[in-house]
């Protein structure tokens, strides 16, 4: 197992270095096949590895290995691998959706300026998440963390010559980074009460109240309970960012400037999720309050993003904001304590989502195509008002559209029906049963299902308004649509593959209940145990207890809220009873503020990006003009003057000594030399007189 | 008055002599006869002390060893007389006396 891991993780970075150093070399002999087969044996070594774990059928298997990288004497980092079923689910599906992309990529991607680049890229992105994926400690995380942060950056800033994508490649790198410094602050909190890194001991040592013990003496005498808190959601901050979350979702709409395929892998299947996998990861360590936090900023957002989703009309940034809201649901999960839910909606997103944004990869390409034999370079291929009617033109992708649609609408039969149905269980169980947390403590965790089915309803809307608008009625530009072609085979095969994946039947076999999400994820995956003994933490027990009761009412609520969303969807775009102009009218602030993202970005750039530089600019003439002109030169002034008068006292003191000993000696030698008359005689006389005084001396 | 007395009396009236010589004389041989003058009083001093004091003969064996140096001091002093007469046609010391500053 640890071998095939080792394969899967290297494999993809083999690629990298191939395409990146002789890429350019091949990209006319169909280099970019050594890349797609390297991918392909990924995935079947990671099919391999997902039959070995269903032949074992064991919930609590896991491995770990490890090796010391950093040693430090008493601070000791390990790196290595911890596999459980999670893991391998998660490297398959990583595999799946990254060879699927691959493949899909050639015919989208097809004559691009840096295409062998492209793959490269892909190829570290499949590298680091799978590092992710398989790492055993948050501090590996974090380094892979940021190597597909930087991935994502090159791709998203694929087209870098257009500023947008420039930008909202830099975007998406300092969004992440704010979370990131949480995390990372999380981070050697933990470490520092811990010492250690690793997922398992970190829990452990909790557990075994090292940390109750270590806390209060390290931090200051704060309440343990309290800074465990304090270190969870920092922590999670890192998947705030990564995961697109309130309120640093605003990279991730901006992100869709990146090629089609890219964002179907990176920012809808797969990276998106890791802030969930991270999540998961460090879940049996939270402490009620900050699952509470956790599942509030999860609702919200996925409640948020829907309510934005709903007026775009560029087709991608209907997707993008759909896959802020679906991670906010995952986060939901994981903080009431849906574990199981929030990993299974994770694994059905990423085949639901990754299909979407291939398919309106797909409709993209067939609109450029039409738009480049019209030599037109106006009309924008990706706004849903100049389609319409594509549903005759697209079978294949209009096919793959709705069983998707259908899929992340909740309708039964697909496998986003039983994982979001789960979460809404889930949210329903928490508001009901759970005592633990500020939330419920402060009454307000009813909020969390009124998020979550809200959400659902907006979501079964705006995903059918999507169709409606892109595969039905008249076609709104004529002259486009009679040049609208279907996407060649390798686009659509990897559609069809994933909308395969979407089915329900794939994710509860053996038992083949539409209706019940049980089936091998649930038999596999379970939640594992709360570690925290400082104070209130999540009871699994009490709370699976509630789940049971809580499934049916959430199963008949969730079913309602989704058919009146598409009821509401088909009445006002595919009947047109219902004006969508005159209700935005109506609407008015409402409506415009949904258009325009509730002035997230505006609230950035004026709340905190501009104050901040203006700040900067402020600090810079302070520097410049007080610190330079009064500190740096006013010393270097001080220094003149002061070493100017050290020059005068060594020129009188120093040197006046030097010079007044010259001076007595030549004086002396001046009056001295008279006596050297050269006359032998004289000499005599003072040898004579020298001896006579010698003789006086000694005698008297 | 005793015989070393006498002695010692003989060799300091010489001495004195030979001082006078060497300090007032303008003539460089008269300066060296004066030197020779007062060698030999050391050498009648030498001699009676070694005679009347120690009674050795330690005495007369310096006495040879200074009347051999006066003869090596006089070769030598005489050379450079030589050559300050060939130089300047005189030997006036008086006027020998260029080494001043």
């Amino acid at each position: 197992m640890i071998k095939l891991a080792l394969f899967i993780l290297f494999l993809p970075l083999l690629s990298f270095a191939l395409q990146i150093f002789f890429g350019r070399r091949f990209e006319d002999k169909k280099g970019e096949w050594v890349s797609i087969g390297i991918q392909f044996t990924t995935l079947i070594l990671a099919l391999i590895m997902f039959v070995m774990m269903l032949l074992k059928y064991d919930p609590n298997f896991s491995i770990e290995v490890q090796r010391p990288w950093l040693d430090l004497g008493l601070f000791k980092i390990d790196l290595g691998f911890y596999i459980d079923n999670i893991t391998v689910i998660m490297l398959t599906v990583v595999a799946i959706i990254s060879s699927l992309v691959h493949l899909y990529s050639t015919a989208y991607m097809a004559g691009d300026v840096r295409y062998s680049r492209y793959f490269g890229f892909l190829g570290l992105f499949t590298f680091s998440m799978n590092g992710i994926v398989l790492a055993n400690s948050m501090f590996m995380i974090y380094m892979f963390w940021d190597l597909v942060g930087l991935s994502s950056y090159l791709l998203i800033g694929h087209w870098w010559e257009k500023d947008s994508a420039a930008n909202a490649g830099k975007k998406a790198f300092l969004t992440n980074l704010v979370g990131d410094i949480g995390m990372f602050t999380g981070m050697l909190i933990i470490a520092t009460v811990l010492g250690t890194f690793n997922f398992h001991q970190v829990a452990e040592r909790i557990h075994d109240g090292v940390w109750a013990a270590n806390a209060g003496m390290l931090f200051g005498g704060i309440a343990p309970h309290k800074l465990l808190t304090i270190a969870g959601i920092l922590v999670f901050m890192g998947a705030v960012g990564k995961s697109a979350q309130f309120p640093l979702h605003v990279w991730l709409p901006d992100a869709m400037e990146g090629p089609t395929p890219v964002s179907a892998l990176i920012h809808a299947a797969t990276m998106v999720a890791a802030g969930v996998y991270l999540t998961v990861r460090i879940f049996p360590i939270l402490t009620a309050d900050a699952m509470a936090t956790i599942a509030l900023v999860g609702g919200f957002t996925a409640m948020y993003a829907a309510t934005i989703a709903i007026t775009q009309n560029d087709i991608k940034k209907v997707l993008a904001y759909s896959t802020v809201s679906q991670l906010g649901y995952m986060i939901m999960a994981l903080g009431t304590g849906a574990y199981v839910a929030g990993f299974f909606h994770l694994v059905a997103h990423a085949m639901f989502k990754g299909a979407l944004f291939l398919a309106s990869g797909s409709v993209i390409h067939a609109m450029h195509h039409s738009l480049h034999e019209l030599d037109d370079h106006e009309t924008d291929p990706q706004d849903m008002r100049n389609m319409g009617g594509l549903r005759s033109k697209l079978p294949i992708t209009f096919v793959v559209f709705l069983i998707t649609s259908a899929s992340i609408s909740g309708i039964p039969f697909f496998s986003g029906f039983l994982s979001k149905d789960a979460i809404l269980a889930g949210s329903w169980a928490y508001a009901a049963h759970v005592h633990e947390g500020w939330l419920a403590q402060m009454h307000l965790a009813w909020i969390l299902p009124v998020f979550g089915f809200g959400a659902a309803a907006i979501t079964a809307f705006y995903m059918f308004r999507l169709i409606f608008m892109t595969f039905y009625g008249e076609p709104k530009k004529p002259e486009i649509f009679k040049r609208i072609q279907e996407s060649p085979r390798v686009m659509t095969i990897p559609l069809l593959v994933l909308a395969l994946l979407s089915l329900f039947i794939l994710f509860t076999l053996p038992s083949v209940n539409p209706f019940s999400n049980q089936g091998w994820l649930t038999a596999l995956v379970h939640a594992p145990e709360s570690a925290v003994t400082t104070g209130p933490a999540f009871q699994l027990e009490h709370f699976e207890h509630a789940l049971h009761g809580a499934h049916l009412p959430a199963m008949i609520t969730s079913l309602t809220v989704a058919t009146l969303g598409i009821l509401l969807a088909i009445l006002m775009y595919l009947l047109n009873k219902v004006s969508p102009e005159r209700l935005a009218a109506k609407m008015g602030a409402i409506y415009r503020g949904s258009f325009n993202k509730w002035y997230m970005d505006e609230f950035y750039i004026n709340g905190i990006i501009r104050p901040f530089l203006r700040g900067c600019d402020a600090l810079g003439r302070f520097d410049l003009e007080f610190y330079d002109h009064y500190l740096i030169n006013g010393w270097g002034r001080n220094t003149k003057r002061t070493s100017r008068g050290i020059g005068m006292a060594d020129d009188l003191i120093v040197d006046g000594a030097v010079n007044f000993s010259g001076i007595i000696f030549q004086w002396l030698g001046w009056t001295l030399k008279f006596i050297q008359t050269g006359k032998i005689q004289n000499y005599l006389i003072f040898v004579l007189i020298g001896a006579a005084l010698l003789f006086v001396v000694n005698v008297f | 008055m005793d015989h070393l007395t006498s002695y010692l009396v003989l060799s300091a009236i010489l001495f004195s002599l030979g001082l006078y010589a060497v300090v007032t004389r303008r003539n460089a041989v008269a300066m060296l006869m004066g030197v020779e003058l007062i060698l030999n009083a050391t050498n009648i001093n030498f001699i009676a002390f070694s005679k009347y004091v120690t009674h050795s003969l330690d005495g007369h064996l310096i006495s040879i060893f200074v009347i051999m140096l006066a003869a090596t001091e006089a070769a030598v002093a005489l050379a450079i007389v030589l050559n300050l007469y060939n130089d300047r046609g005189h030997i006036n010391l008086d006027e020998a006396n260029s080494l001043k500053q």
